[in-house]
């Protein structure tokens, strides 16, 4: 029986980019390559299948072990705590987390401060650590959109760039912390496929370090 | 047959009886519900802090028990000499599920001999269920005097803690940064793993303090009596193999089987659970979460049944009971009026109009 690796990856721009390392490192799979709606693809010969997922579900596949490894942002596992091994920081996708607020924000400190976001368990964790009390407001989207309207005092979310804060009068008060793009494993598949995974993790590494150190 | 009848999990559950009674531990059955103030005072220990919990008598809060060993370490023996050794097979409540385990505990004056028996039977377990299997081995006395040498502070030891859990050598990279030493040793402990003659060595050239050296050396010598008699083949010593909680004092497990996507045995060295409860024991024992047995990939590709007959109802029943007979005696059947969609079928037999046309 073949050892095929299963590798989640997540659609868009970030998981492009972590398949052009893969196929640098020889993991290519020509199929996906191919335009289409198709979300599995396999490289029979490379014993290697990668499938296209929701970037918040990777931690989901990799975690349950329908995928052996996958690439996501460290902003998901500091959210969502999954019980797998980060084998690599991939250095790419960098962002921040970051509170952010109105240009005119200041900090009402005799009162409950309310926190738009997305990742509600970051922003528990970040501000329980400051003794800070806190109302969370969780929304899915358009964030930067609470303040504005009035409906947050801050928010707590990923910083790339600054630009849609910037056209949007807001601006950044305090990072929370980096992010980037991290190799994560299943960790009962990772007893068992230690050598492929390791040689994964060794090519890429050998990547990242070439391109940044 | 015999195998499609048992399911999976009750096999492996026949097999460790007869394991564990070989080696003197006797079943220990036990009511399904505690005080809940048990679980309170030792939340900690705890996978999971969902417990419940419902009024019993004269107003007690009873809980459904979401733990088994608590119950049994807070029997455990004191004397000088004695140990108790159990194994059970029970239903524990967590997070609103009921979840099937079993495992073994041993308590009370333990020695070397009764803790290398418990880890080679945590390997014979797992040997028993599945040829393809591992079981990864570390020290929590040897991490937790590792990070006291390093100089951290207690946040520093958590997050470390979790980098280890988590293989996270970036991580750690981070943590330690002007650090040197702290880097040195806590990278051997995340990069190391392997047979023991792989990783003693070399854990060993890192070591600086007594306390560090004396915990390897328990490692050291559990190896060598799990090499003895010949169980080494699947099993690691890995040090993200740790917990956060406080109870784990020594040797730390856990095992895998191949084609099962979490670990299916975890268990350890707990001597500081008897003591907080004041008791004068040792402890050590093991888990098996028998429901994860059913989520082996790719299994289950037998039929339901072996034999379906399908009848107009025209047959004599006679006829048609001496045929179900028949079948029944090769391997299982079904006798129906309807092709059932609901079951799958080796073979088919078909009556119509008085006669078998199939």
């Amino acid at each position: 029986m073949k050892n095929w690796i299963h590798i989640a990856l997540p659609k868009g721009r970030l998981g492009e980019k972590a398949y052009a390392m893969l196929k640098n490192s020889s993991y290519d799979c020509p199929a996906l390559e191919d335009p289409g709606r198709k979300l599995i693809f396999e490289n029979p010969e490379k014993g290697i299948r990668y499938f296209w997922v929701k970037p918040s579900d990777v931690a989901i596949y990799v975690e349950r072990g329908a995928a052996d490894l996958g690439i996501v942002g460290k902003d998901i596992l500091l959210e969502y705590q999954p019980d797998v091994y980060e084998l690599l920081d991939l250095r790419m996708g960098k962002c921040r987390m970051a509170v952010a607020g109105k240009k005119d924000f200041r900090d009402p400190v005799g009162q409950t401060l309310k926190v738009a976001t997305k990742f509600p368990n970051i922003t528990r964790s970040y501000y329980s650590g400051k003794c800070r009390d806190i109302d969370i407001i969780h929304l899915n989207g358009s964030i930067e959109l609470a303040p504005i309207l009035g409906l947050s005092h801050v928010i707590v979310d990923i910083v790339e760039t600054g630009t849609t804060l910037r056209e949007n009068d807001l601006m950044v008060y305090e990072d929370i912390v980096p992010i980037s793009a991290r190799l994560i494993a299943n960790i009962a598949s990772y007893q068992f496929k230690d050598t492929q995974i390791n040689t994964i993790r060794e090519r890429l590494q050998g990547q990242v370090e070439s391109k940044y150190d | 047959m015999t195998d499609r009848i048992w399911k999976r999990e009750e096999q492996a559950v026949f097999a460790l009886r007869s394991l564990y009674s070989r080696y003197g531990y006797v079943p220990y059955k036990m009511s399904h519900f505690e005080e809940y103030e048990l679980y309170v005072r030792n939340k900690d220990f705890l996978v999971s802090d969902q417990i419940i919990t419902f009024s019993g008598e004269g107003g007690r809060l009873l809980a459904l028990k979401p733990d088994v060993t608590l119950s049994i370490v807070k029997n455990a023996p004191q004397t000088p000499g004695v140990v108790q050794k159990v194994y059970y097979d029970e239903n524990v409540y967590r997070d609103y599920r009921e979840i099937r385990q079993t495992g073994l505990e041993c308590v009370g004056d333990l020695g070397e001999y009764e803790i290398s028996e418990v880890v080679m039977l945590a390997v014979r377990s797992l040997a028993l269920m599945q040829e393809r299997f591992v079981l990864n081995i570390s020290h929590m006395g040897l991490i937790s005097a590792v990070l006291d040498s390093c100089g951290l502070t207690d946040g520093e030891k958590k997050q470390a803690m979790r980098c280890l859990r988590g293989k996270n050598i970036h991580g750690l990279q981070a943590l330690c940064q002007g650090n040197l030493p702290a880097w040195e040793k806590l990278w051997t402990l995340a990069a190391c793993r392997g047979s023991g003659e792989d990783v003693l060595g070399q854990m060993e050239t890192i070591l600086t303090t007594q306390e560090e050296r004396t915990a390897l050396g328990e490692l050291a010598q559990l190896w060598r009596i799990l090499k003895s008699g010949g169980r080494t083949e699947s099993v690691r010593l890995d040090f993200s193999v740790g917990s956060d909680l406080g109870y784990y004092s020594g040797v730390v497990f856990r095992g895998y089987l191949e084609g099962i996507p979490a670990s299916v045995l975890s268990g350890g060295q707990y001597d500081k659970l008897p003591r907080k409860m004041g008791r004068k024991s040792r402890a050590i024992g093991f888990a098996i979460y028998l429901d994860l047995l059913q989520q082996r990939s790719g299994e289950d590709d037998t039929q339901d049944i072996d034999t379906l007959i399908v009848h107009d109802g025209s047959i004599d029943t006679a006829l048609l009971a001496q045929a179900a007979a028949k079948a029944a005696e090769q391997g299982s059947v079904l006798v129906s009026t309807s092709v059932p969609k609901d079951r799958t079928w080796k073979q088919l037999q078909r009556f119509e109009k008085g006669a078998q046309v199939e």
